[in-house]
């Protein structure tokens, strides 16, 4: 089997439960609209800063939702004493890694997308004709959040506070994402200038980068035994 | 039972000297600054503090390395160590900071790139304190700790250049080292240099203290295993 092929059966592997149980996209999805709607109620609906505190609802919504869904991801292997199973399979660590993250991104972009039209209809906000960059930027900073929150994922189901762990660990650490994300999408919601947009952005990527190389690394050391 | 080196008591001894020493550079032979008056001079603790964090949370990044290469535990208690030393001076310059803001800017905080950066830093590595508190003792924990020792230091330079973007700016530039129109008066610069000896000695002095207490624990843990296996038989 190649490099490919494997990753595939790992990825197929965590879509079939999910299909199965669908319990990320029920009930993360519906806890990320709770969390838009409450913030609903803090802010005055229809204000003119909407357009500049938007980023930040969305965003905090995103990482809100990010950390349930991520938490998921390997209690559920955990709980089904399924993680002995996962480290014997015949692949590299880094593949289960990227097995796991691959998935994760796309549950997470799912709940996201969800989010998004909600948030537009709720809070009137015409986004349509800024859809392009505002799913790539949505995109990009759901990588960076995911890399790392991966990694730490595998980590928190080991530590005797399992959930609690993984936010206390992932939100210091994916910061610079956090901020590159926000920045960029509020200048987009504002339609700003796209040379400003094109630098963020590319902030956002390098950071990917990094993320994704440095917990891709580190994984073997996390999954041992 | 492992002897106290030698050397230790001549750190403790050269601590104990250069702390009255900087106390008195700092609050009689230093001078009073001209605009913000005598609550500058908390300058001379917060700039050590710093240093200290910022070398401390560099030993948890290296030994962190060397532990996932060697495997040896006695990185794993280097970086546990200087990972709680870091914690304290870390705390201290965020403390001394507002002290020292609320007079000079009258504000007790700003969302500056250095405040924020090392907030940052202090959350990273209290939250690398709680992982390890969380964990079960044992070689994992190590590994752990670690992979969030590393990442953790990786990140600050990520968190300092996302910021720069973002930032307000409020705190000065490098006031010492700078471009020109920088530069501290000469009694002023010894003060800090005096100041920045006795809290390295000091640093220096409680790493080794802290990590003897660790090793004392591991003897102490095999000691019990040691006990409840003849027990046993």
């Amino acid at each position: 089997m190649g490099f490919l092929k494997r990753l595939y059966m790992l990825v197929w592997k965590d879509f079939l439960i999910e299909w199965r149980t669908k319990e990320i996209f029920t009930a993360v999805s519906f806890f990320s609209l709770l969390v838009i709607i409450t913030f609903n109620f803090t802010f005055e609906p229809g204000t003119a800063l909407l357009k500049e505190i938007g980023a930040g609802i969305l965003w905090v919504a995103f990482t809100f939702a990010g950390i349930l869904g991520l938490n998921r991801s390997f209690l559920m292997e955990k709980e089904g004493d399924c993680l002995p199973g996962l480290i014997l399979c015949p692949v590299d660590r880094g593949i289960i890694y990227l097995g796991k993250m691959i998935a994760n991104i796309v549950f997470m972009t799912v709940v996201e997308l969800i989010t998004l039209i909600v948030f537009a209809i709720l809070f009137n906000l015409n986004i349509f004709s800024q859809l392009p960059s505002l799913l790539l930027v949505i995109f990009l900073g759901t990588i960076g959040f995911v890399a790392v929150g991966t990694l730490f994922s595998a980590m928190a189901v080991n530590t005797r506070i399992q959930e609690v762990m993984l936010p206390i660990l992932l939100f210091p650490i994916v910061v610079p994402v956090i901020i590159a994300a926000v920045k960029s999408t509020g200048k987009i919601l504002t339609a700003s200038p796209l040379a400003e947009i094109s630098s963020w952005l590319r902030l956002l990527v390098g950071f990917d980068m990094i993320f994704i190389i440095l917990c891709y690394l580190t994984f073997e050391y996390v999954l041992e035994e | 039972m492992k002897r106290e080196n030698p050397w230790l008591n001549l750190l403790g001894l050269a601590t104990l000297i250069m702390i009255p020493v900087s106390l008195w550079a700092i609050f009689i032979y230093a001078p009073i600054e001209k605009t913000m008056g005598v609550v500058q001079k908390i300058f001379y603790y917060h700039v050590p503090s710093a240093w200290i964090a910022f070398l401390a949370f560099f030993i948890v990044f290296l030994s962190s390395i060397l532990f996932l290469w060697q495997r040896d535990k006695k990185w794993d208690n280097l970086a546990y160590s200087a990972a709680e030393l870091g914690v304290v001076f870390c705390s201290l310059v965020l403390i001394t900071g507002p002290i020292w803001a609320k007079p000079a800017w009258n504000v007790w905080w700003t969302w500056d790139v250095r405040l924020t950066t090392t907030l940052v830093l202090w959350l990273v590595y209290v939250a690398y304190l709680i992982l390890r508190n969380y964990t079960s003792e044992g070689y994992q924990r190590g590994r752990f700790a670690a992979v969030f020792g590393i990442i953790g230091f990786v990140n600050v330079p990520l968190v300092f250049m996302s910021i720069r973007w973002w930032e307000r700016k409020q705190h000065p530039n490098p006031v010492i080292l700078g471009k020109s129109g920088s530069g501290l008066e000469p009694a002023m610069l010894l003060t800090l240099i005096i100041s920045l000896v006795a809290f390295t000695l000091l640093f220096f002095y409680l790493l080794p203290q802290r990590l003897r207490l660790e090793d004392m624990k591991d003897e102490l843990g095999e000691m019990k295993e040691e006990i409840m296996e003849s027990m046993e038989r």
